[in-house]
């Protein structure tokens, strides 16, 4: 018997492409399939009942949806800029301190152990509008007399909300800029300060050209997992209160899990992952482009 | 002289201020978490009190006592959860590395068609929501019968892992130079014992970061466990969280507590390899 001889890459990569086969494209097509279909969970046959594109038409032409996926972009950009800046401002602070430098690092990783629902759960707790540290503290500091309803009132949730993924994802981006920083070579540095730069030109032409790269990969790393907001607002408000922070995602969450509409919330899903790949090749390309910039390139 | 004192006025106060911005920013990285641990150690009444009781008059276990305790007075299967937890990270995490290095031995090593195409396309199954791909995976898993089992859960955080821990010892390979191992098979190793005797060494550092965040991903994820469990039989210490709450009430000092006990495995582990964490992200980020 002759034995089928693969070349070696191939069957290095086969156990890889096995899985994400079996788990993630497979169950991909089955959605993808099923979004035109009015299927029901409750009705297994409904998967039968071909519907076209009306689950998308009626996607399209809803209002609340497209308020979910614009607030779900919304939060996404707020977020993304705020963490690489607050993580480009931490790692430019530790960078500077030069005694106990290792353990500020190590506290700085500190929010990456968490997990996101546990992240929910805390500033849920924090932002509490009776028993909250936030308002707690507030109000013994003299600040408001008032309790102020963090999590009641829309836009103050949607702060919250972002606040929490802020406190969440900031490390990521302080660490991979930190490492940046370690990098940078001295000679620049020094041949600025002899021509008498400020502090300000040196940071702008020598210091980020050399980190960007290391800001990139970050907002790659992030791209990857942007969804995970999702743990974060289930748990806060749960898209509430009156759908003023409905995302994307816990709306399909509802639509396919607690209304059982599977058909429409797979339509909902397929939208949602193209609006994640659009993230993710956006960021990647930008990290490539980078990589040339520095010629660490291929 | 003036112009001196002026100067090193000017240098104590950036001081100064460069010390009081690192404090606010390592205070609000530290108060959310130390607030949870503290809580956990707390009476409800003092943690529900109004005005706030700032210096706690009292600490004791009674929230890790009631959680480990019987059903009816507020234990949840704490010991379960844990066990599940565990048996699935740990599972799917030694499965992803394998198959990981594997894969990421091939990108390292390796030219063939289709390179770039292969590598973006597996980035992209890592970016699909997990919600919406708990979807199908559920519909899938359910006409299987693997709904609420291990495997069902394991075979789903392996497929999530595999493509940043490809990312990321793809990187490591790179940095170590062919010439190694074209050596070690000139002085007689096999492909397989160069790789083993050699190569792995070298990249040894990647292959750990890339475990730490296969590992830290299994462990705190929930959109794919909510979905995939039902019972004591394989929930998860995420999906275990939410015993704590019914539809009015929040049990927070419970929550704490089991918040607690989550976070402290992976704060043990993160601390042992950091090291090998930050290296892993810069050098299987950059130079790959």
């Amino acid at each position: 018997m002759r034995r089928l001889k693969l070349p070696p890459w191939l069957s290095l990569l086969l156990p890889a492409l096995i899985i994400l086969a079996a788990v993630v494209l497979v169950p991909l097509v089955l959605s993808f399939y099923s979004s035109f279909t009015a299927y029901r969970l409750t009705r297994p046959e409904s998967i039968f009942t071909w519907i076209g594109l009306r689950n998308y038409v009626r996607l399209f032409g809803d209002a609340g949806f497209w308020w979910a996926f614009g607030r779900t972009v919304f939060l996404l950009t707020v977020a993304l800029n705020v963490e690489m800046l607050l993580g480009l401002g931490l790692a430019l602070l530790v960078n500077k301190v030069t005694w106990g430098q290792r353990g500020l690092r190590t506290i700085m990783m500190f929010p990456m152990m968490f997990s996101p629902i546990l992240v929910g759960f805390q500033f849920k707790f924090i932002f509490n509008d009776n028993i909250g540290l936030m308002n707690n503290a507030l109000q013994s500091l003299g600040l408001t007399e008032a309790a102020i309803p963090w999590l009641v009132d829309g836009k103050l949730a949607m702060f919250a909300i972002i606040f929490a993924e802020v406190w969440m994802s900031t490390s990521v981006f302080a660490i991979l800029i930190l490492a940046g920083l370690f990098a940078v070579p001295r000679d620049p540095l020094e041949a600025a300060k002899v021509d008498g730069c400020t502090s300000w030109q040196t940071f702008r032409h020598i210091t980020l050209p050399f980190i960007m790269p290391f800001i990139n990969i970050a907002l790659a790393i992030r791209s990857l997992d942007v969804a995970r907001a999702y743990d974060i607002v289930k748990i806060m408000t749960n898209g509430g209160p009156a759908h003023r922070t409905e995302l994307i995602w816990t709306m399909l969450a509802r639509t396919g899990y607690v209304d059982a509409k599977m058909g429409l919330a797979n339509a909902m899903g397929y939208i949602s992952i193209v609006l994640a790949i659009f993230f993710t090749i956006f960021f990647f390309r930008k990290l490539s482009a980078s990589r040339q910039v520095v010629g660490m390139g291929d | 002289m003036e112009l001196n004192a002026k100067h090193r006025f000017n240098r104590r106060a950036l001081k100064l201020a460069h010390f009081v911005a690192l404090f606010i920013a390592m205070s609000i990285i530290c108060l959310p978490g130390l607030w949870v641990v503290l809580n956990s150690f707390r009476p409800t009444v003092e943690i529900m009190a109004k005005p706030p009781v700032w210096i706690p008059n009292e600490l004791n276990l009674d929230h890790y006592r009631a959680m480990f305790g019987a059903a009816g007075e507020g234990g949840i299967p704490v010991i379960r959860y844990f066990t599940n937890s565990l048996i699935i990270s740990v599972t799917s995490t030694v499965i992803a590395i394998l198959v990981g290095m594997a894969g990421g031995y091939a990108f390292a090593r390796y030219r063939f068609r289709g390179k770039a195409a292969i590598f973006v396309g597996m980035m992209l199954t890592r970016a699909v929501p997990g919600i919406a791909l708990s979807l199908p995976l559920f519909i899938v898993f359910a006409r299987l019968g693997i709904i609420d089992t291990h495997f069902g859960l394991i075979l789903a955080y392996v497929a999530m892992n595999v493509p940043f821990t490809i990312w990321l010892i793809d990187g490591f390979f790179r940095q170590v130079p062919r010439e190694l191992a074209e050596a070690a098979e000139i002085d007689g190793c096999t492909r397989w014992q160069a790789f083993w005797k050699v190569e792995f060494p070298v990249a040894k550092a990647g292959v750990a970061s890339a475990g730490i965040f296969a590992f830290l991903t299994s462990w705190n994820e929930y959109a794919l466990a909510s979905q995939l469990t039902r019972s004591v039989n394989s929930k998860t210490m995420p999906v275990g969280l939410l015993d704590f709450t019914s539809e009015f009430t929040l049990n927070w000092g419970g929550m704490s507590a089991l918040a607690v006990v989550m976070i402290i495995p992976a704060l043990i582990l993160t601390f042992l390899v950091q090291k090998h964490l930050i290296a892993g992200l810069t050098f299987g980020g950059v130079k790959g």
